[in-house]
């Protein structure tokens, strides 16, 4: 049998991916120069199952994903993205946040934003409305499992939320000062 | 530089809860400096600079007992290797060519990497199933670290790491299972199936890429968003491992009810070789230990030590056999030297 072109080319197809969507078959074959310009790199040590998600994620997020726009901090692509798996710096979140999300969604089980652990420390998180309402959750968490020197800790980290003083954090006690149960 | 270590493992030992089958847990934390580029996008100056930063972070921040930094950049490749083979760094840290180093506590049951894929990876090891005091120690290194650094942190994706895998608590809940029971009665698939459905990773001993050598499974939490570190730890902790400790201990009581003379052969037959072998690879030393410390366990094997099979299940990774014959070896005389290893300490 001879091998299977590309779709775009008479070089033979390395790539190969099928689609079945509403009973309707969709194959796609692409040659190595093809593929790369997909988003699929090929180097020769690459395991398989790498390149197959690549390419998924590749035609998955095809069009929007096609956005040039690099990362104003750090220059990085989301096409590059796409190629290492990894992002150039913590503002990629932000600027690739349209592309990301969907992605995010499929690799955390549907999960779309944040519920655990801030950061104490000023500067690190603006939204001490989300602090404290993580800390209100924990704080039931702990009370409903009966672990109440841990819920006394998560209290006290309440309380440093000044509800008079918009600039006001959250701050941690000294752990010296043995912490009381509540019970 | 040499680094020095002992025979044994902290982690590798049976002082701990539920160590017949959990033979330790780990908790991982993935950090990244605000206003910094991640470790792949960082130039060498970054790097370096994130390198210093660290250092002073942590060896100021009293966050073990005898804790001391490793320039991994000036250890030689077998100290590295031996810090794999000790689970304190990954084989990606080991054999990267970038400044990186790595902070290790006197007893070894803390490490934290620097230049890892993210700025920091700190865990926390210890034997049998202690995920819920692993994850209160993890949370007071983390506030330590984080009263002297900006985190890079989004209300919405919660701490940013370099992979989206990691995101929002960068928390990664790991054990590893000694599961020969539900391997010798062909159950593992189901625990694979079932891991897979629960969106859990199931890995080989060395974590992400290896394989299961004999019998030992990393089972982790791939889901790191939406939920809080005390519901992560809660589901897996209190829901699902208890019932896999439980399924490998029944297979096990299964066994010895209804084919004590099957188990009693692959016991003695591991015992046998390992007694007898000239050469020995390092993958089927892993596969006889194993199946030794399941007959201790079941009381089939009463004359030998656990602690003793703990120490070989070190000393049989080449690094730990070649500082064991303070030698550098090829492939062939390391097989050779585990062979003689284990006749010598099974006799």
């Amino acid at each position: 049998m001879n091998p299977l072109k590309c779709d775009y080319c008479d070089k033979p197809a390395v790539v190969h991916e099928v689609t079945v969507k509403n009973g309707q078959k969709n194959e796609v074959h692409l040659c190595e120069e093809h593929a790369q310009e997909a988003g699929v790199a090929l180097p020769s040590h690459q395991p398989i199952n790498q390149l197959l998600t690549q390419f998924v994620i590749s035609q998955t997020s095809k069009g929007k994903a096609m956005a040039k726009k690099p990362c104003p901090t750090c220059g990085m692509t989301y096409r590059r993205f796409r190629q290492t798996g990894n992002l150039g710096c913590p503002d990629c979140y932000e600027a690739f946040e349209e592309q990301l999300a969907p992605l995010i969604q499929r690799a955390q089980n549907g999960a779309d934003r944040h519920r655990g652990k801030t950061p104490r420390r000023a500067g690190a998180s603006d939204d001490r409305q989300l602090q404290i309402r993580q800390l209100v959750r924990e704080l039931d968490e702990a009370v409903a499992d009966e672990q109440y020197e841990r819920a006394a800790h998560l209290r006290d980290r309440l309380r440093g939320f000044d509800p008079q003083s918009p600039g006001s954090k959250a701050v941690a006690k000294p752990d010296d000062e043995p912490h009381q149960s509540e019970s | 530089m040499t680094m020095e270590f002992a025979a044994h493992c902290p982690w590798l030992s049976d002082d701990g809860p539920d160590t017949d089958v959990v033979m330790s847990c780990r908790v991982r934390l993935a950090r990244n400096l605000a206003r910094f580029p991640f470790v792949s996008r960082a130039d060498e100056a970054q790097r370096k600079e994130l390198c210093n930063i660290a250092r002073q972070v942590v060896l100021s921040s009293n966050l073990a007992d005898g804790v001391i930094w490793v320039d991994l950049n000036h250890a030689t490749a077998r100290d590295r290797q031996l810090l794999v083979e000790r689970h304190l760094i990954s084989k990606n840290l080991a054999e990267a060519d970038i400044p990186r180093a790595v902070a290790v506590s006197g007893d070894e049951t803390l490490s934290v990497m620097v230049n890892e894929e993210d700025h920091l990876r700190m865990q926390l090891l210890a034997p049998g199933l202690r995920l819920v005091e692993l994850v209160d120690r993890i949370n007071v290194v983390d506030d330590a670290i984080e009263a002297k650094v900006d985190y890079a942190f989004s209300p919405r994706w919660g701490y940013l790491t370099a992979c989206p895998t990691n995101l929002g608590t960068g928390i990664r809940l790991s054990v590893m299972m000694h599961l020969p029971a539900l391997k010798l009665t062909s159950e593992i698939d189901r625990v694979r199936r079932a891991a897979k459905d629960l969106h859990l990773a199931v890995r080989g001993y060395y974590g992400e890429g290896s394989e299961s050598a004999g019998d030992f499974y990393q089972i982790s939490n791939q889901v790191t968003l939406g939920r809080s570190e005390q519901d992560l730890l809660r589901e897996f902790d209190q829901r699902v491992l208890p019932r896999i400790i439980e399924y490998e201990q029944h297979a096990r009581r299964m066994l010895v009810d209804d084919n004590a003379t099957l188990l009693d052969d692959r016991i003695h037959r591991a015992l046998g070789t390992l007694r007898s072998a000239r050469l020995l690879g390092a993958e089927e030393a892993m596969k006889l230990l194993s199946r030794l410390r399941l007959g201790v366990h079941l009381g089939r094997l009463p004359d030998l030590d656990l602690a003793a099979i703990n120490r070989l299940l070190l000393q049989v990774q080449p690094a730990h056999l070649q500082m064991y014959v303070a030698a550098d070896l090829n492939s062939e005389q390391l097989r050779e030297a585990r062979a003689t290893l284990m006749r010598q300490t099974l006799q």
